[in-house]
């Protein structure tokens, strides 16, 4: 099916006077680790956070393992609650957070800008080198023997914990530098490196989502590391600002972490939508049904965002005045939110769609998006979060929108421009296999957890009451399925790496500007200076036309 | 409907009088929910098919965009739905949020990991709150350590029990019944274990219970006696409806049954009897006694007296509790006379004398000594506070070489518990109730 593009739309000729790609244009270790090439260090960015999505998938197992029975499976209870706390700080601080920002987001975004790097090269290497160091700070807490506070730290139990808090926490806060350099370079980039004629109405909305994104990374991270610096003090020190016994007030950290904490939840799922505001209009071949509804949505949910967080403390103690205040704001979150999948399934219509992988993860998306985001709006909803709250139907929310939808826009991400990224194509036919392996995997792990939350089986339970046992095991076997369909699907992207059929500068025949590139790109991306002065989702135009205006 | 809704949900069974009306609401909610998401994906791959691509691309039409109307109209329809929903599930809030006026109050603390009711006549229970049905009752939660969460889901409420502040929650039970509380918010290695119990009484018999209390709930109240396999649901004859829970009453449960030492057996009967309930191990003063270095010490009496803590001793405080009790404590210990094997207070004992040594306290002085008067052993009133430490640290205790365990003592058996279960209430007399103070400076009892 991927074949129709290709009939019209011939891909630019690799013809030998085109440039050595990135990959090719240098060799060695040092020419790596010392690179200032934004498509190397987003590739570096690649392997980590795959490692680190693979430490934290196999604590997710070990956890699912241990939930098989009431009680004693394979670990003891300090170790399963040290274990889900690694699983969550894994889980979101070095995979969910970094990933499409840093690995898509520093390849692509330039090359869509008609930039030939990022604004900072040198900062975004140290970004790199910055998220090794609070990843080795944070593993090296792990092996240090881990924290068991959960990976929202609330004291005074944080205080009082005897595990080993401070590593954990110190890692957390240099991650969180690396996030901010992040950022920095993104907005600059978007502000100062867009290509000529490129106006702000016509950015791709994969930039868009990224640039919101870094504005709530630049605005919350700071926060974040000053609540995490506080309970640090109090856990080493015995300050004693959250604590209680010497007059803090436990109550306080709590604002001041989901201040954070709930814009990264839109740090983890803005980009997820722009990788699918990428992929919707590329495969339906016409222009999304309305940009500046994607767009101003984007920016919307950047904005409303920090004003919901208090929807996590409806059972704290806050006042019920403060609680309908926070609810409502969060409605408006599912609002924007429910605008973009309008428009995305509007996309659709009338389109010329071409079934693929990336479009078949679409789908997952759509789904699982819409049903995470729905429940969310459920657990809004004061009344029925005071049932829900802290039970294991807000893990199956939260992880229908972190995985469903993050996870799997990141999968997307990975077959969509994985033939831009390394120049092969992968196996259609596995690809579309594992995807509906992981979807089914997904909703066979997480469906069973919105009713166990119904029945009201609490979050971070290690022993549980026999009735709930039923419903563990079909989500632990859900799990396994994931994990499996997991390995296939980087089985078979690792295999097209060296044994892929070499791609064509524009597989898909998307208008999208990083098409007009040679796959892989050259290390300065496009040749001269690109006039980039019309819409990426151009679809009026045919490929050759594309590339004339593009002067490419 | 509600019945057929509520099933289907797994929702458990409405037992507080907000609880339906919350329901109504997550039907609706939850229903919506599945709906649209099946909707817009069935939606999605309808165009899918319809307009797949058919050999090789046109250009694009530019005015094929679905009618604005159609978005608009369902966006507008979204926004007044979750608009409706916040404003119903707001006044439901406010409505669980608010207690009514004439609410009994009851007192709740919470520490690592259990829950403490008090009653304004000066009554205490442990992990069981009666309550009259048909009436409301008002807890007032504090925590003597970290947050915990008090979530009753039979109820539909839940509330964090901070400590330092006081929160209010309010219920009335329907019927006569039990119902499971469980800790929601993580409180530390045994979070999971930390539950208790509602039982809801007729009025009669709350009554009965509030006169007969000050003794035995069991003997004031025989028909309570439930028994019966775990996760039983079904009204058990002459009992209560509502779940029999067997929860472990500590994670030396889940340790393997192969033979153990005395010591580790002595500090899982010293979990499944509930001692650790009112006894640390760990020199932090508690309800009762600290075992941590409490073999071999002098022991101050209520009376005046001083006593050695040896076996003699140590034995007969188990089965006689009152006979000669620990200066600074509360009198408030049931004996374990006839409930506890010979092999387990042995085991007890052992684990007592395993612990002699503490890090950071002057070792006591060798048993057989001469007693000498001197500072209050461990876990007296009004010494520093003590951070918990995790059961683990039990392990690191140093415990004489194992000894291989006589077949007749055995292991308790797995799930239910030796008679009688633990869980019924240590009920406390005579005194007044203060409410209790938020930060874990000594003692809890006045």
């Amino acid at each position: 099916m991927t074949a129709a593009p290709t009939e019209t739309a011939p891909p630019l000729p690799d013809g030998p006077e085109s440039e050595p790609s990135y990959l090719a244009v240098e060799s060695g270790l040092w020419s790596w680790l010392n690179t200032r090439d934004h498509k190397r260090i987003a590739l570096m960015f690649y392997v980590t956070v795959l490692g680190t999505f693979l430490l934290g998938g196999t604590f997710a197992l070990a956890l699912r393992t241990e939930l098989l029975t009431p009680r004693r499976t394979i670990m003891d209870a300090m170790t399963y609650n040290r274990m889900f706390t690694l699983h969550g700080v894994t889980m979101v601080w070095l995979f969910l957070i970094p990933s499409i920002p840093t690995v898509f987001g520093n390849f692509i975004l330039p090359i869509q800008l008609g930039a030939k790097d990022l604004a900072f090269p040198k900062l975004n290497l140290v970004s790199f080198y910055m998220f090794l160091l609070g990843l080795a700070t944070t593993v090296g807490g792990m092996l240090a023997g881990g924290t068991d506070t959960g990976w929202t730290f609330y004291p005074p139990y944080s205080d009082l914990t005897p595990t080993r808090l401070v590593p954990v926490l110190l890692g957390i806060f240099i991650l969180g530098i690396s996030t901010i350099l992040t950022g920095v370079n993104f907005v600059a980039t978007t502000h100062m490196l867009r290509a000529r004629g490129m106006r702000w109405s016509q950015i791709p909305l994969f930039v868009w989502t990224i640039y919101g994104t870094s504005i709530i990374m630049l605005l919350a991270t700071p926060v974040l590391g000053m609540s995490l610096l506080l309970v640090g003090l109090d856990h080493g020190l015995g300050l004693g600002i959250f604590d209680p016994a010497v007059g803090g007030d436990p109550v306080l950290f709590e604002h001041i972490f989901w201040f954070y904490s709930h814009p990264a939840v839109y740090i983890m799922i803005l980009p997820a939508m722009g990788v699918i505001s990428e992929v919707v209009p590329t495969f339906a071949h016409r222009r999304p049904a309305s940009y500046t509804a994607i767009a101003a949505s984007t920016l919307g949910i950047a904005f409303v965002g920090f004003f919901t967080w208090g929807h996590h403390m409806f059972v704290a103690g806050i006042s019920t005045y403060d609680a309908g205040v926070f609810g409502i704001l969060s409605m408006f979150v599912a609002i924007f939110s429910a605008i973009k999948v309008f428009t995305w399934t509007a996309t659709l219509y009338k389109g010329q769609i071409v079934f693929s992988t990336p479009l078949l993860y679409f789908f997952a998306f759509l789904f699982l998006f819409v049903f995470g985001g729905m429940t969310g709006v459920a657990v809004a909803t004061q009344s029925l979060d005071v049932h829900w709250h802290d039970t294991y139907f807000v893990v199956a929310h939260f992880h229908f929108i972190m995985v469903g939808g993050s996870v799997t826009a990141f999968l997307a991400a990975a077959h969509y421009w994985f033939p831009k990224m390394f120049g092969r194509m992968y196996s259609e036919r596995v690809g579309l296999l594992s995807a509906s392996a992981v979807f089914l995997g997904f909703v066979l792990t997480f469906l069973p957890q919105f009713l166990l939350g119904n029945m009201g089986m609490p979050r971070r339970y290690y022993s549980y009451p026999a009735q709930f046992q039923w419903l563990h095991v079909l989500s632990t076997g859900g799990a396994y399925l994931l994990a499996g369909a997991l390995l296939l699907t980087f089985t078979n992207l690792a295999l097209a790496l060296k044994w892929g059929e070499k791609a064509p500068a524009n597989p898909w025949g998307s208008r999208s500007f990083e098409w007009l590139t040679p796959s892989p790109p050259p290390k300065h991306n496009f040749r001269g200076a690109p006039n980039l002065d019309y819409s990426p989702y151009d679809y009026t135009m045919t490929d050759e036309e594309a590339h004339a205006r593009a002067g490419q | 409907m509600n019945q057929l809704l509520r099933t289907v949900l797994f929702l458990p069974p409405q037992a507080s009088t907000v609880a339906q009306g919350i329901d109504f609401l997550h039907y609706s909610v939850i229903l919506t929910t599945m709906f649209g998401a099946t909707a817009i994906t069935v939606v999605g791959l309808m165009f899918l098919i319809r307009y797949r691509a058919r050999g090789p691309f046109r250009r694009e039409d530019p005015d094929a965009n679905p009618p604005l109307w159609a978005e608009v109209g369902v966006v507008g329809g979204l926004l007044s739905l979750f608009c409706l929903w916040w404003v119903i599930g707001f006044m439901q809030y406010v409505k669980i949020q608010v207690p009514p006026e004439d609410a009994l109050p009851v007192y709740v603390t919470a520490k690592q990991w259990m829950w403490k009711f008090a009653y304004p006549d000066g009554e205490h229970t442990i992990s069981t709150l009666y309550v009259p049905s048909g009436k409301a009752v008002r807890l007032m939660l504090t925590s003597r350590d970290v947050i915990h969460s008090f979530y009753v889901p039979d109820f539909r409420i839940k509330q964090d029990a901070v400590p330092g502040r006081y929160t209010t929650a309010w219920f009335e039970v329907k019927e006569p019944g039990v119902h499971l509380v469980m800790c929601a918010e993580y409180c530390g290695t045994n979070h999971s274990l930390m539950r208790a119990q509602v039982v809801a009484l007729a009025p009669e018999d709350y009554a009965r219970w509030l006169a007969g209390a000050r003794r035995d709930a069991e003997t004031s109240l025989p028909h309570l006696v439930t028994g019966g396999p775990p996760g039983e649901t079904t009204p058990v004859p002459g009992g209560l409806p509502g779940p029999i829970e067997d929860t472990p009453l500590s994670v030396e449960e889940f340790a393997p049954a192969t033979p153990l030492s005395m010591v580790r057996l002595g500090t899982q009967v010293a979990g499944d009897l509930g001692c650790l309930r009112c006894h640390t191990l760990d020199g932090s003063p508690h309800i009762g006694p600290t075992w941590a270095g409490l073999y071999g010490a002098a022991v101050p009496l209520a009376t005046g007296e001083t006593v050695l803590a040896d076996e003699a001793y140590l034995t007969e405080s188990m089965m006689d509790p009152l006979a000669r009790l620990h200066a600074g404590f509360p009198a408030v210990m049931p004996s374990y006379h006839g409930l506890i094997s010979p092999g387990q207070t042995a085991a007890i004992l052992e684990l007592i004398k395993s612990i002699r040594e503490v890090p950071g306290r002057a070792p006591a002085p060798v048993a057989g000594l001469a007693p000498t008067l001197g500072p209050p052993p461990a876990g007296a009133i009004g010494q520093e506070p003590v951070r918990p430490l995790p059961v683990e640290t039990l392990q690191r205790v140093p415990a004489p070489p194992d000894q291989p365990l006589p077949a007749e003592q055995g292991l308790p058996p797995p799930g239910r518990l030796p008679n009688p279960p633990p869980r019924l209430p240590i009920v406390v007399g005579g005194t007044p109730v203060v409410p209790p103070a938020p930060a874990s400076t000594g003692g809890s009892s006045p």
